[in-house]
């Protein structure tokens, strides 16, 4: 281990160690964070949503975007896998299909960061039994 | 991918270590050992639940996790994404499974400075400190600040000591700081003794660098270049956490010589206590740290003018180092907006007893023991009847039915005639009679007491007799005037804190609870059916089908009946020992 030496020594290493930790950071108040949800059930996973998961983390870590990366189940679209769904609050949800590395660093880039409208989108064909509440 | 699992003692008691273990190689077995890293951190105060694994970045919150679930976890979550049901917690009231620790009543009152890093950090790791604006504030003190505008700094936020007496935190540094010497010391007082209480357990477990940092913050401030933690040897855990700490410290050079380069030198030890509560006391800490026996000495003169081998020593409460950080990086505007008038910031407690939730719970201070027993605390268990709430240990008393909407701080609480202490909460329910109680915790006092003073040395000795007579069905009403009387006496003369506070259990109960108090001495009765001697056995003879079964489980032979014919207790004889009534299988034994 290196000495910390001064004030700007220890800004320094706590700037290095910041990202491993905001992970945690943002696990506490999801709802008001972009929320990026990769399908990672079999079939996506067969296709390469791993891949991509890692892909968005690590873009979102570079570029300090403000967003949680979660996992979850099948999405249904086992068609189009692997899948990933983006909820911006305050708008709709909205569901990408084929998502390789290139379109997953285009999603943050262009609809998150600019939000730029994308191709890929998957039309909502389903309600859950929250929306009819 | 993070799983946290909780390292702190109690959720370790239940294999939490094998949990990391099975967790670790499970997620090897599928190859994602890159990807999700598995960390131990501390307490997360839920430890009713225990042990918790948290699955961060999606906040879920498993409970009661055993060695064997590991392979589920990361089988179904991990490569999954789908949530293990059944390992959830599940609301008490609305029985739906809730995942996520916000929206779980325990965690929804609660605002977490002392133990903010507590089940959120590798405590083993001094980066993830660091990373969490760890050592900042030393930096900021050093290099930003004089040690007086740190110490008005302190003063401004109000912080209290956490240790039980409240005193001003900023005041009592002031005056360490006043006083010239070649050599002053800092004193981290880890001696939590209190029956229940283990906060500060728990925060030198799930954060020693917190209470590091703040004892370097102090070292500055009153110019002292040693500190010393002095921390029970029952706390191993503790003890080791504090170590890897401080060799982390040395090796960044946070502690040591010319610390961040500002020419300020800085170092903690251990000591470690035998384990006697009478030395969380300042001045029998001193002795103790000194190699002498740990007795309480007079006070003046006071530690901060002359105290660890005569030189000018500030003495502080684990948790009050807590708090520190977070003050100094926040500000004192900030600190204190929170809490009451004068009793600012927050309080960890430890709630225990008849409970629901068992746990480590800090709200702001100010808060009703309403929402901390039925909101946080979850309610009595079994469904029962609340009865009393015992606060601040040996020293406090109980709080009853009529306080549960008092503001929780130090003046209200000594008002109410318990006090603040170190925080510890025990919970009692219809089936507690007081009078145990209060023997309880006189029973604790007439062990611990250091034999100094008479009075604490003979009339906690006295008060315990006396108890026993009450309870054992001999006692009269006489007997709990003179209680009243002793335990008054020994509160004005008593030398230390101990003894000054020890009678608080006794007078309390009889206060809130005298006709319980009336019922043994004058009835004979205990209302709660707790105080063996006087209960009264009984056969009911149309119930009784003259099994014998119970005559041949009384040790002392005490009934006597034919067979197929009803038995008879008699009461001479009886030890009120309980067999017969466990042995009944028609319920023929009536107790009284």
């Amino acid at each position: 281990m290196n000495k910390i030496k001064s004030i700007d020594d220890l800004r320094k290493i706590k700037q290095d160690l910041e990202n491993g930790m905001n992970i945690r950071e943002k696990s506490n108040s999801p709802e008001s964070l972009v929320q990026i949800r990769v399908a990672m059930a079999t079939c996506g996973i067969a296709a390469g949503a791993r891949t991509v998961m890692n892909t968005i983390i690590e873009k979102i870590e570079k570029d300090k975007v403000p967003a949680v990366v979660t996992q979850s189940g099948c999405m249904g679209y086992c068609y189009a896998e692997p899948t990933v769904e983006v909820r911006i609050p305050g708008k709709d949800p909205v569901v990408f299909g084929y998502v390789d590395s290139k379109k997953a660093i285009d999603i943050v880039e262009k609809y998150i960061v600019k939000g730029e409208l994308l191709d890929g989108i998957i039309p909502v064909n389903y309600q859950t039994i929250n929306d009819k509440i | 991918m993070h799983l946290l699992v909780c390292g702190g003692t109690g959720c370790r008691a239940s294999q939490s270590e094998k949990i990391a273990e099975n967790l670790n190689e499970e997620i090897k077995n599928i190859g994602l050992e890159n990807e999700v890293q598995v960390v131990i951190t501390g307490c997360f105060g839920f430890c009713e639940k225990g042990p918790i694994v948290k699955v961060i970045p999606d906040n879920t919150f498993y409970t009661q996790v055993k060695p064997e679930d590991c392979k589920e976890i990361v089988n179904e979550h991990v490569l999954k994404g789908r949530k293990v049901m059944r390992l959830l917690y599940v609301d008490p009231v609305t029985k739906e499974h809730v995942s996520d620790s916000k929206h779980m009543g325990f965690y929804q009152k609660q605002l977490r400075i002392a133990l903010r890093n507590c089940g959120f950090i590798d405590p083993e790791n001094i980066d993830e400190y660091i990373a969490r604006d760890g050592y900042s504030a030393l930096g900021k003190a050093l290099t930003e600040m004089t040690p007086q505008q740190v110490i008005d700094l302190i003063k401004k936020s109000g912080l209290r000591g956490r240790g039980g007496g409240g005193f001003p935190t900023g005041l009592k540094w002031e005056i360490a700081a006043s006083n010239k010497a070649d050599q002053k010391y800092v004193v981290c007082n880890a001696d939590e003794g209190d029956p229940g209480a283990f906060m500060d357990r728990s925060i030198l477990e799930g954060d020693p660098h917190s209470v590091i940092e703040a004892m370097a913050i102090c070292g500055y401030c009153i110019g002292a270049s040693k500190g010393i933690v002095y921390i029970r040897a029952e706390y191993p855990l503790a003890i080791q956490r504090l170590k890897v700490a401080a060799r982390q410290c040395r090796a960044y050079g946070l502690l040591g010589n010319d610390i961040l380069g500002t020419g300020f030198n800085f170092d903690i030890e251990l000591r470690y206590g035998a384990g006697a509560f009478v030395c969380g006391e300042e001045t029998a800490l001193i002795q103790s740290m000194e190699g002498k026996r740990g007795e309480p000495t007079v006070k003046p003169p006071f530690p901060a003018q002359s105290g660890y081998l005569r030189k000018p020593t500030n003495v502080n409460n684990v948790e009050t180092f807590a708090n520190i950080p977070a003050i100094l990086l926040k500000g004192p505007e900030w600190f204190s907006s929170i809490g009451t008038e004068k009793s600012k910031g927050t309080k960890v407690f430890a709630l225990a007893g008849k409970i629901n939730n068992v746990g480590l719970i800090e709200v702001p201070m100010g808060t009703t023991l309403r929402e901390v027993i039925f909101e946080i605390g979850g309610g009595i268990k079994g469904g029962k009847k609340f009865k009393a709430v015992q606060t601040g240990g040996p020293s406090g008393g109980c709080l009853t039915e009529k306080h549960l909407d008092t503001p929780i701080d130090f003046d209200n609480l000594i008002a109410a005639g318990s006090m603040m202490g170190s925080g510890g909460m025990i919970v009692m329910d219809e089936d507690d009679c007081m009078v145990s109680v209060a023997k309880f915790y006189l029973e604790f006092t007439v062990d611990e007491s250091c034999g100094k003073c008479a009075p604490c040395r003979v009339g906690n000795k006295r008060l315990h007799e006396m108890l026993e007579k009450i309870c054992s069905g001999k006692g009269t009403l006489e007997d709990v005037e003179y209680l009243k009387n002793l335990g008054n006496v020994i509160k004005d003369t008593a030398l230390c804190g101990l003894g000054q506070t020890s009678p608080n259990p006794v007078l309390s109960t009889i206060e809130h609870f005298y006709d319980e108090y009336k019922a043994h001495v004058t009835e004979r009765i205990c209302p709660a059916g707790q105080c063996k001697a006087l209960k009264l056995y009984t056969i009911l003879a149309d119930k009784c089908t003259g099994c014998t079964a119970c005559a041949r489980s009384c040790p002392v032979g005490a009934i006597s009946g034919e067979k197929r014919q009803a038995h008879v207790i008699d009461a001479e004889k009886c030890i009120r020992c309980g067999a017969c009534y466990d042995k009944c299988k028609f319920s023929a034994i009536y107790v009284q």
